[in-house]
């Protein structure tokens, strides 16, 4: 894979709600600070209200959201709501066990991409940078 | 002196049998098992080939099936429905506010009821849970932690209220908190608070309830969450040594609990190194009851597990295929001479698995119980020298490891299992093993079908099990319904005794436990009142 130059831009990496699961999350920090990422992990346990306010004060570019426990549709929309409403543009991405019917709903109530288990880590970093390049034209 | 053949030969004809006929297809008769008689046997100290003489022969193992979804009646359908399709031992499976100890209406419970378990508030849900179901016909396992102590209070309750003793209860309580520091990260109160109730507990089991399994030591999260087979195993069986450390602390002789202590192991893919693992497991742990902890009792050094296949190796591309990965799986676990087992379904990269999709996971376990022959003759890959040298390297790689931890503890493995959760060292180490697998399959080195190799050709959609709001709500006015109903000054009566009885180190608080479920106290007060007392244990975030 080519080098990229992702210097300077800031990653979020959160988990909301009860959820414990944090292998996934780790790895993607990983490989998105192995990326060139600034990569954040806000620890378990976190509400939209505590993402959106560290999401501020960390200044950062995107927000990754890793949920397995399946309150995605319930936690997500209210994790993009918080960031909206707070002024927070930074687009929010989910990965995590999300069903394909869901994916929809989740894109519908302004998530901008979602990642499944089993995602390599190229696709994840693509999908990052896509998302990245999407919300800088927009 | 008694040869190892002449040991298990005594043990084997005191074994009762299943009475089938133990040949091959072709009508070859089988061994009960294979090996020169001098070496090491079933049955037999160390027990690297299994805990009993005759194994399979005897019983097979336990096809526990793990569920739980929604409401508590929801799951008790569920429950009677895995009855019905000759599944011979109930799992339960808790959603995240009861693993963490909240009300279904706690600000924090948003989105979460139901969703990967079933919900239990107060004793009004466990009854619930398993009504019409004979508890004492039936061994029941609960996969709980920080909330283990009310959560058996709970079922103890309800069951005496159905009409079944205490002492009649047979099953497993997961109770095992050290690997949610580690590992599962559903932890609630600090270490050493949740020690003390996992003492409390076994104290509890070991005099009231002797059918009971007070702590199933538990792999299966550590393997999820990243670590590799050895570390697994290592891990594993440090913490069940630290709960020894644990109950004899606390006055207990060790052949009083010991006995009841049982394990909980993944079955990953890497098949040899899998049955490897549980060999080596039984080894290790039967040389470390005996020559460090003075066991005596061969029941306390016969180590038993419940299996489960790895739901890390299920995919979403191609979910199929994961129909074969489970198989495998639990061929693997069998081989290795497992007490129970749980199959994934094929459809668990996505969502809890539906009806139809548990079923099949479960005829996988009866394909290999019935057709393939291979509970005829225990610990058939005994005497490979393929497999006993992998063994003998998993047991080189785990001594290594607990060489580790008692450095870290000063000699005492409890306190090396609390450094190194505290140190963030288990932690750092699982996550850094999860790391270099990820890495590897992102090079190629490490090909997932379906993933990185063979991926063309999709899949049809598959109907998946749906979680709703409505479950949600259900929920939240049942338990409106318990609070509008229960006498609020005997709750207050009791959760003040416990914060009263919580704050003296010396008491066990089973008892009072077992008071506030018959009062209908809900979870998330008890375990308030406990947060109290013992205050709460965060995490500090690495990556």
């Amino acid at each position: 894979m080519p080098e990229r130059s992702n210097t300077g831009e800031r990653v979020l990496v959160g988990k909301v709600g009860l959820d414990g699961h944090d292998r996934g999350v780790k790895v993607v920090a990983r490989i998105l600070r192995d990326a060139g990422y600034e990569v954040i992990y806000t620890g378990l346990f976190q509400t939209p209200a505590t993402i959106a306010s560290a999401a501020l004060d960390e200044d950062v570019d995107l927000v990754g959201l890793s949920m397995l426990s399946g309150a995605h549709l319930t936690l997500a929309p209210l994790v993009v709501q918080e960031l909206r409403a707070r002024g927070c543009t930074a687009p929010v991405v989910v990965g995590g066990i999300i069903p394909e019917p869901h994916k929809e709903r989740l894109l519908a109530a302004g998530v901008a991409a979602v990642l499944t288990p089993g995602a390599p880590a190229d696709e994840v970093e693509r999908v990052i940078r896509e998302v990245l390049d999407a919300a800088a034209e927009s | 002196m008694t040869s190892p053949r002449e040991l298990w030969q005594q043990a084997f004809d005191a074994s009762p049998s299943r009475g089938a006929d133990f040949a091959t297809m072709s009508g070859v008769p089988l061994a009960p098992v294979y090996g020169p008689a001098e070496g090491e046997h079933p049955g037999v100290y160390p027990f690297t080939r299994g805990p009993y003489a005759s194994m399979y022969r005897s019983k097979l193992w336990t096809m526990r099936m793990f569920a739980g979804f929604g409401t508590a009646d929801d799951t008790n359908r569920r429950f009677k429905e895995i009855i019905r399709s000759g599944g011979d031992g109930l799992s339960t499976a808790f959603d995240m506010p009861t693993l963490l100890g909240l009300d279904s209406d706690d600000p924090m419970s948003l989105g979460e009821v139901g969703r990967c378990g079933v919900a239990i508030d107060t004793l009004a849900d466990m009854e619930d849970l398993y009504a019409g179901i004979d508890l004492g016909a039936i061994t029941t396992s609960m996969t709980i932690n920080s909330p283990a102590a009310p959560i058996l209070a709970m079922f103890v309750a309800q069951a005496e209220k159905a009409g079944t003793p205490r002492a009649r209860l047979g099953g497993t309580l997961q109770n095992d908190i050290l690997k949610e520091y580690q590992a599962q990260k559903e932890f609630v109160f600090p270490p050493r608070q949740s020690m003390r109730l996992v003492r409390d507990t076994i104290r509890f089991t070991a005099a009231e309830m002797p059918r009971w399994h007070s702590i199933s030591i538990s792999g299966y999260h550590i393997r999820e969450a990243g670590s590799t087979a050895a570390e697994e195993l290592a891990f594993t069986l440090a913490n069940g040594f630290a709960y020894v450390e644990l109950a004899i602390a606390a006055g207990l002789p060790i052949d009083t609990f010991a006995p009841r202590l049982s394990f909980f192991f993944n079955a990953h893919i890497d098949f040899f190194e899998e049955i490897a693992k549980y060999r080596a497991a039984r080894r290790i742990w039967a040389r470390w009851l005996r020559e460090r902890y003075g066991a005596v009792a061969e029941r306390s050094l016969q180590l038993r597990f419940h299996t489960q296949t790895a739901g890390v190796s299920l995919t979403a591309q191609q979910p199929e295929v994961n129909i074969v990965r489970t198989a495998i799986e639990a061929l693997a676990g069998v081989l290795g001479g497992t007490q129970s087992l749980h199959t994934n379904s094929m459809d668990e990269a996505m969502a809890l698995p539906t009806e139809a999709s548990a079923r099949l996971a479960l005829r996988t376990q009866q394909v290999i119980a019935y057709e393939t022959n291979v509970v005829h003759v225990a610990d058939p890959l005994g005497g490979s020298w393929f497999v006993e040298s992998l063994t003998d390297e998993m047991e080189r790689q785990a001594e290594e490891l607990f060489a580790h931890l008692e450095e870290l503890g000063g000699g005492s493995l409890l306190e090396g299992c609390i450094k190194g959760i505290e140190d963030n060292w288990f932690q750092g180490r699982i996550a850094d093993s999860a790391f270099e697998l990820e890495r590897k399959m992102n090079r190629g080195e490490r090909i997932v079908v379906g993933v990185n190799r063979f991926t063309e050709g999709g899949s049809a959609a598959m109907d998946l099990l749906e979680i709703t709001h409505e479950d949600e709500q259900r929920q939240l006015q049942r338990l409106g319904a318990v609070r509008a109903d229960r006498s609020q000054p005997d709750v207050d009566a009791v959760l003040a005794r416990l914060a009263a009885e919580a704050a003296d180190p010396e008491v066990n608080l089973m008892p009072c436990l077992v008071d506030a479920a018959n009062a209908y106290a809900s979870l998330g007060e008890i375990m308030g009142t406990l947060g109290g007392v013992f205050g709460r244990y965060v995490e500090v975030p690495v990556i």
